[in-house]
């Protein structure tokens, strides 16, 4: 079944204080994910990510659209329990230790009393704060929060999860942690709809994204098909520090270290470049097709709203 | 739903605590035992009349401050802290959210001013050797404190689900003094005529019916309390209490979070 | 700390300088009615303040031998507003606001508003009686004032016989006595008894006084010449033993005839009994548990 549907949510915001400003956050958003599937929902900051999930989560109203989670209303509390949220940087209670703390969110949740417990040592002990279980909040460092933030998110066993920046704050070897729970959370069968601006992570993790820029989404796919549906490069090294005119004129990015030239340039205009190269009797090293990086989708597919930006503000 | 409105409540009740609020406990242990005693010196016969006063007078207003102190805080500073981000994901109604807040720092206040009074009788005990049956009065007006405290703390939430700290302890406090003299707004509001009369009738109904609650001058004179104020006031206290908190709900309802 | 000490140190000395405060600033806010309001209910315990500050006031007043009582009348007005029923005020008002503080009719007007308040206490009854004969001698009022009071169900046996007194004899020593005596049996409070009590011994005096003069002038009759000694006057078989003041002192018997106390200035109100030409200090009396 499909686990999130979002049907045209719009989020305009009247800014100001007398005259009302309308100021678009989201606009009418259209977007699928399926159960089971890790799902990056990816963007600059500011690109209305974290609104989108606020109205997933009910916190903030949206103008227009709707949205469905497991095929109920957002507001449902049956559907509530089956999902789990972290924030951008969550706070919580810092009078409570962190056992208190899921333990209470595991009384909302609807846990069991007799499997609370054992719940919250268990999920402790999955993002490795099992030793800080009577420390108050009021103690933890931001990396220590963040992991109280996914125990939380996913204590009562929910169908999808939800995370925003879930990397924000920790170490690399968090972020390693990280990215490994959340492929255990794939194979326990669970959805994770997650949001970053560090494209590295989602395309280490995510079976689809969807890039989203100043409210608007542009566009959406696997990330495989995303990424191979721009032109690619191929890196070519030869011998010597000489530089064949042609290779300029062909848009090489060449770069000369003691012995050996690298230059980068579009698959196209490989046969070219190897010409030059024999033309000019240099031996060449190797010939290696260089792989579309999901940041260079990423910005190739952001730059003409750059101009169009001017227009709409 | 019950139950998540009570662990909302003893959660509430457990901040409370943990921000010390039970603290002033101390102060008026203190402040009852130094009556106490240094009251004799006074004038011999008014004892009894001078621990009352002061007793319940020291409840009320300890648990005013407490109720708004605390209430204004109870939505405002969730929203501004964000904290109620991971809690309304779940599955928590928002009216449940409000409601629970309420039961807990209402159920805080009950606790507190069951120790308190535990003090009076202490004190009271102190300065007669014995009970009088009239001391029975005492706990009527003590549980019209504790109406008075809902009716408070309903207000402060109701502020507090849509206005800063600081605008929500000056309309609380406001609303509560102008409270203590409305049976006289009332009244001048039937002397005046046209708009202002208008205007003052519907502020004297729409404040909070404190005078009515306040029997702590006759009681301490020993003078019995009538049913029938004490059934009114009940019922008083329940609907205006309602009143504030839905429209707390309501408000918070439309609430989008930043 | 020892700034802390200089600071009260010079408190003090401030505070000694500004004698003579205006009466604002000793009562805060001197209208009543503002003061109920801005209690905000809790009138009770603002009036037990106020009730504090008057029986302070007094005691100091009376210590120091004040010739005014000033601030009493409007404390013991703020005390009764905000809270009608503390009747120990209006007491105070009867006893010492007519007598020592000089204003009688005020200490009437604070007794009615305490009658109209608690219409069923039979000693306001009492004590607008009381200000009625001794302070303004209107026997009529007094009688009238005691027989209202002598109508409640609980009043005291004495009102019925102080209204007839009154009509009848109201200028009379008994009757000052029955009143003194009725006040010092029937109050609580240490100030109240102890002025009665130094009321009653006065009273004494001045029948002793009265009695032993009397005497005096028997022997005189009978023998033609004034006693010396009070020997003489058990000699001629009209006294037995020396006799003694309420304080334990024994009276003077001076040549002249006249019978006199050791230490006028321990025994106030007295009428008779005093040297001539002997101008009383402020009365002072101790209170009495």
């Amino acid at each position: 079944m499909t686990a999130i549907d979002i049907l045209g949510l719009e989020k305009i915001y009247s800014v100001g204080f007398w005259r009302k400003k309308p100021k678009c956050a989201l606009r009418p958003l259209h977007l699928r994910v399926e159960e089971g599937e890790i799902f990056g929902f990816l963007g600059p900051n500011g690109a209305g990510k974290t609104t989108t999930l606020k109205m997933l989560m009910g916190l903030v109203y949206p103008t227009s659209g709707s949205a469905r989670i497991l095929g109920m209303e957002i507001n449902d509390p049956r559907m509530k329990a089956q999902i789990g949220f972290l924030p951008e940087q969550p706070y919580f209670y810092d009078y409570l230790t962190a056992g208190e703390l899921l333990d209470y969110y595991g009384q909302l949740s609807g846990v069991a009393p007799k499997e609370r417990s054992r719940k919250v040592r268990e999920v402790l002990e999955r993002v490795g704060l099992a030793d800080v279980i009577r420390v108050q909040l009021r103690k933890f460092s931001k990396g220590m929060l963040q992991r109280v933030g996914i125990a939380q998110a996913i204590l009562h066993d929910p169908r999808i999860v939800f995370l925003d920046e879930p990397m924000s704050g920790l170490d690399p070897m968090g972020r390693r942690e990280v990215r490994d729970l959340m492929e255990q959370l794939k194979h326990e069968g669970k959805t994770v709809f997650f949001s970053t601006h560090i494209l590295s992570d989602a395309e280490a993790l995510c079976d689809r994204v969807a890039i989203i820029h100043l409210g608007e989404l542009r566009s959406v796919g696997a990330v495989v098909d995303l990424t191979s549906s721009i032109e690619g490069n191929v890196e070519l090294v030869w011998h010597g520090n000489k530089v064949p005119a042609a290779m300029n004129a062909l848009g090489a990015d060449c770069h000369v270290t003691g012995d050996t030239v690298r230059a980068v340039l579009l698959e196209g205009n490989q046969e070219a470049a190897l010409e030059a190269l024999r033309r000019e009797q240099l031996q060449i090293i190797s010939l290696i097709p260089v792989r579309t990086s999901l940041e260079e989708y990423f910005v190739r597919k952001l730059q003409p709203s750059k101009a169009v930006a001017g227009v709409t503000r | 739903m019950s139950a998540r409105i009570l662990h909302i409540a003893s959660n509430t009740f457990r901040e409370a605590v943990r921000d010390r609020v039970l603290y002033n406990l101390i102060a008026f242990a203190l402040l009852m035992s130094g009556a106490a005693i240094l009251v004799g010196q006074i004038s011999i016969g008014i004892e009894r009349l001078v621990v009352i006063n002061l007793g319940l007078t020291a409840v009320s207003l300890f648990g005013v401050v407490i109720a708004i102190f605390i209430g204004i805080g109870l939505v405002s500073k969730e929203i501004d802290k964000r904290t109620l981000y991971t809690v309304l994901s779940r599955p928590v109604q928002r009216w449940e959210f409000i409601i629970g807040k309420f039961f807990g720092l209402a159920g805080t206040l009950v606790v507190n001013t069951f120790f308190m009074a535990l003090g009076v009788f202490a004190a009271l005990l102190y300065v007669s050797q014995h009970f009088h049956a009239a001391d029975g009065w005492v706990l009527v007006a003590l549980y019209f404190i504790i109406l008075q405290f809902l009716i408070i703390t309903a207000l402060a939430l109701l502020f507090s689900s849509f206005s800063s700290p600081l605008l929500s302890a000056v309309f609380a406090f406001a609303l509560f003094v102008i409270g203590t003299f409305a049976e006289d707004l009332r009244g001048f509001a039937g002397m005046t005529h046209g708009i202002t009369r208008w205007l003052a009738t519907g502020a004297a109904y729409l404040v909070p019916n404190l005078s009515a609650l306040n029997v702590i001058s006759s009681v301490a004179h020993e003078q019995p309390v009538p049913g029938q104020l004490i059934l009114s006031n009940t019922a008083y206290a329940l609907v205006y209490a309602s009143m504030a908190l839905c429209g707390a709900v309501l408000i918070f309802e439309h609430r989008n979070l930043k | 700390m020892s700034c802390l000490a200089g600071s009260v140190l010079l408190l003090r000395r401030i505070d000694r300088q500004r004698t003579g405060a205006t009466l604002e600033e000793v009562l805060y806010i001197s209208s009543p009615k503002l003061l109920k309001h801005l209690s905000l209910g809790y009138d009770g315990l603002l009036a037990d303040i106020y009730w504090t500050r008057a029986v302070q006031y007094f005691g100091d007043k009376l210590d120091k031998g004040a010739e005014h009582y000033d601030l009493l009348g409007p404390l013991l007005e703020i005390t009764t507003t905000l809270d009608p029923h503390l009747l120990v005020a209006y007491e105070y008002g009867t006893n010492f606001l007519a007598a020592n503080g000089g204003q009688p009719r005020r200490a009437i007007q604070l007794s009615e508003f305490g009658i109209r308040n608690n219409p069923n206490e039979w000693r306001l009854y009492y004590g607008l009686g009381f200000v009625y004969y001794l302070d303004l001698k209107e026997y009529g009022n007094a009688a009238d004032a005691f027989l209202r009071g002598s109508r409640l169900p609980d009043a005291h046996p004495f009102l019925k016989v102080l209204a007839a007194q009154m009509a009848e004899r109201g200028g009379d020593i008994q009757t000052a006595r029955m009143l003194w005596a009725t006040t010092y049996q029937t109050t609580k409070d240490r100030d109240i008894r102890g002025n009665a009590a130094a009321h009653l011994r006065a009273l004494q005096v001045d029948d002793d006084v009265t009695s032993l003069e009397k005497l005096v002038s028997h022997y005189r009759d009978k023998t033609g010449h004034l006693p010396q000694t009070f020997s003489d006057l058990e000699a001629a078989n009209l006294l037995r033993g020396t006799p003694v003041d309420p304080l334990g002192h024994t009276y003077k018997l001076m040549p002249d005839g006249r019978v006199e106390v050791r230490v006028p200035d321990d025994l106030p109100f007295i009428q008779k009994g005093t040297p001539p030409g002997y101008i009383p200090p402020k009365p002072k009396f101790k209170p009495e548990d």
